[in-house]
């Protein structure tokens, strides 16, 4: 699999490739939610909710071969879109991969002026939650 | 004579842009209107020429001032047709006016058991303010439901009604619906069991004649943003009789008749509320709005408005996927609608990316949509600058959109 690197190159060529025009990066955005696997019904509770997230967001992980892989689902297609670009960097990844992740293209691809201040902020918790699950389940490998 | 859009457009500079590449169409009015150039030049007119503290000083400045000050409340004691000027309070909102009334009127008049009526259809400004004052007295909320169309249960609120009923607070057109309520009789029915009754009016003023003695209405409750006017201001209009028998809001200057450690005597009304330096570019600036709504005419306003509200309606409608959300008998130019299938986040942010402002989400009024089992609307709202050319733009950017869940 390739590193965390190479992956969010891939992501920057794609989103060049779209262009300036903000009507289609959104329909891209809105399309690449569609590859999400399908999040089990019963993880959808409250306890799963990212706050921050202006739309409702869900997210839980789990330890598979001493990798973290996450998974996620939103109400809303853009959001689902969002969080599949975050999983396609971060998932199937070591704890210490995903805390010490620069992810660098959400600026690259400008993202903060394709989906506003509030949507932005939303994406910086779900990036929050990310980590802090891959803090905990270091800890947990530590102790 | 019917309104000329493009002489009015001109007097707009913030419509003469692009946003995403597109020419910016702006539906997002019931949020805030834009502000005429009138109003513009008046706020950097009062500050390069014009500006001091109003009602103290001894100068010209000061003089010119409070002169221009106190124009305005005479303008809109006209705009709405209020007995006195003296009835007309300046506050920053619709929101403070409404908490003006909740927190004086109701520390005074409403106790334990008292009964408070608003409707499902209110803004959290109209709800929140009240919900404390109840917990506080121990009085209790009444809360008038609604069809599925969006239109009050009157018959429901007659039921509603008794000699418990201290206070009725609605508002006069729905801003997340449109609705126009029929406040007349409500408020006819209010007084005969001796209840007080305020107008939310922050969206009614702007399309509708508003006459508060032909309404009968002992408040009135707007903000100027939402009439072409700067934003921080708001207006509080109180039957004479009734702003008297309130105690002040917030004590400080201006409030006062003479202050002494033993004793304060307070200001006559209307200064008695408002106590500190007031906004008085915005109050100034306000008379220019003002003046432009009635240049142009509420009736011609209105007749432009209606004509783009069926055009738009018709048009959305034949959307397959479309789903109007409030369709009174009687609505103001605001449309609210979903997407089959899609979130309003989504479908709100895909038009902006054409250009296209409105806003989306609960607007406010979460306990509306909670009853409406909704969790948001997208919602486009019509002002008088707007064209048919930009609905034609609306419903072939939502047409594209709806297209993506329901081919
Ligand atoms: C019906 C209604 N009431 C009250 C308000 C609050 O007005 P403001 O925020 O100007 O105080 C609004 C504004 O959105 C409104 O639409």
């Amino acid at each position: 699999m390739s590193n965390i690197q190479d992956i969010q190159n891939e992501i920057i060529e794609e989103f060049e490739i779209l262009g300036d025009d903000k009507e289609s990066t959104i329909f891209y955005i809105m399309e690449l939610g569609n590859n999400l696997p399908d999040f089990p019904e019963n993880d959808r509770i409250d306890d799963n909710i990212i706050k921050g997230c202006q739309s409702k967001v869900w997210l839980t992980a789990k330890m598979e071969n001493e990798k973290i892989h996450f998974f996620a689902d939103s109400n809303t297609d853009i959001t689902k879109g969002l969080i599949s670009l975050l999983i396609r960097v971060l998932s199937e990844r070591s704890p210490k991969e995903i805390i010490d992740a620069e992810l660098k293209f959400i600026d690259k691809i400008g993202m903060g002026n394709i989906i506003g201040s509030q949507r932005s902020n939303g994406l910086a918790s779900m990036i929050k939650q990310m980590k802090l699950y891959a803090l905990a389940y270091q800890a947990k490998q530590n102790a | 004579m019917p309104i000329n859009i493009e002489e009015i457009r001109n007097l707009f500079p913030v419509l003469h842009q692009e946003v995403n590449g597109k020419p910016l169409v702006y539906f997002d009015n019931a949020a805030t209107t834009q502000k005429p150039k009138q109003v513009l030049d008046a706020l950097v007119q009062y500050y390069e020429l014009d500006n001091s503290n109003i009602h103290r000083g001894a100068h010209t400045l000061a003089d010119r001032a409070t002169r221009y000050y106190e124009n305005t409340r005479s303008a809109i004691q006209k705009f709405i047709n209020a007995k006195e000027e003296e009835e007309i309070i300046f506050t920053k909102g619709t929101t403070e006016s409404i908490n003006l009334v909740a927190s004086t009127f109701g520390r005074k008049f409403i106790s334990k058991g008292d009964e408070i009526i608003i409707s499902t259809l209110e803004h959290h400004s109209n709800i929140v303010p009240w919900q404390m004052l109840c917990e506080e007295k121990g009085a209790i909320l009444k809360i008038i439901p609604i069809s599925e169309e969006g239109e009050i249960d009157l018959e429901a609120f007659e039921n509603l009604l008794s000699e418990k009923t201290k206070f009725v607070s609605i508002v006069h057109v729905s801003n997340a619906l449109g609705t126009i309520n029929p406040v007349k009789q409500i408020i006819k029915s209010a007084h005969k069991v001796g209840a007080r009754v305020l107008l939310d009016g922050a969206q009614s003023t702007s399309h509708l004649e508003v006459d508060v003695q032909d309404l009968d209405c002992d408040f009135l409750a707007f903000s100027a943003h939402k009439l072409y006017g700067p934003t921080g201001l708001g207006i509080l209009y109180g039957k004479r009789e009734v702003l008297e028998s309130m105690p002040p809001y917030q004590g400080g200057g201006e409030m006062i008749k003479e202050v002494s450690f033993e004793k304060t005597t307070y200001n006559e009304i209307p200064f008695k509320f408002e106590a500190g330096t007031p906004n008085i570019a915005d109050v100034i600036a306000f008379a220019k709005a003002i003046e432009f709504i009635q240049q142009l005419g509420k009736k011609e306003i209105k007749e432009h408005e209606d004509e783009l509200l069926s055009y738009a309606t018709d048009g959305l409608n034949s959307i397959k996927g479309f789903i109007p959300v409030g369709t009174a008998k009687e609505k103001v130019s605001v449309i609210s609608f979903n997407i089959n299938e899609m979130h309003p986040f989504d479908v709100g942010m895909m038009l902006d990316a054409n250009g296209i402002a409105v806003r989306t989400g609960h607007h406010c009024t979460q306990p509306l949509m909670h009853r409406l089992g909704l969790e948001g609307t997208v919602r486009a709202s019509f002002s008088v600058y707007n064209t048919k050319s930009e609905i034609d733009r609306l419903v072939a950017a939502v047409s594209k959109i709806a297209k993506i869940k329901n081919k």
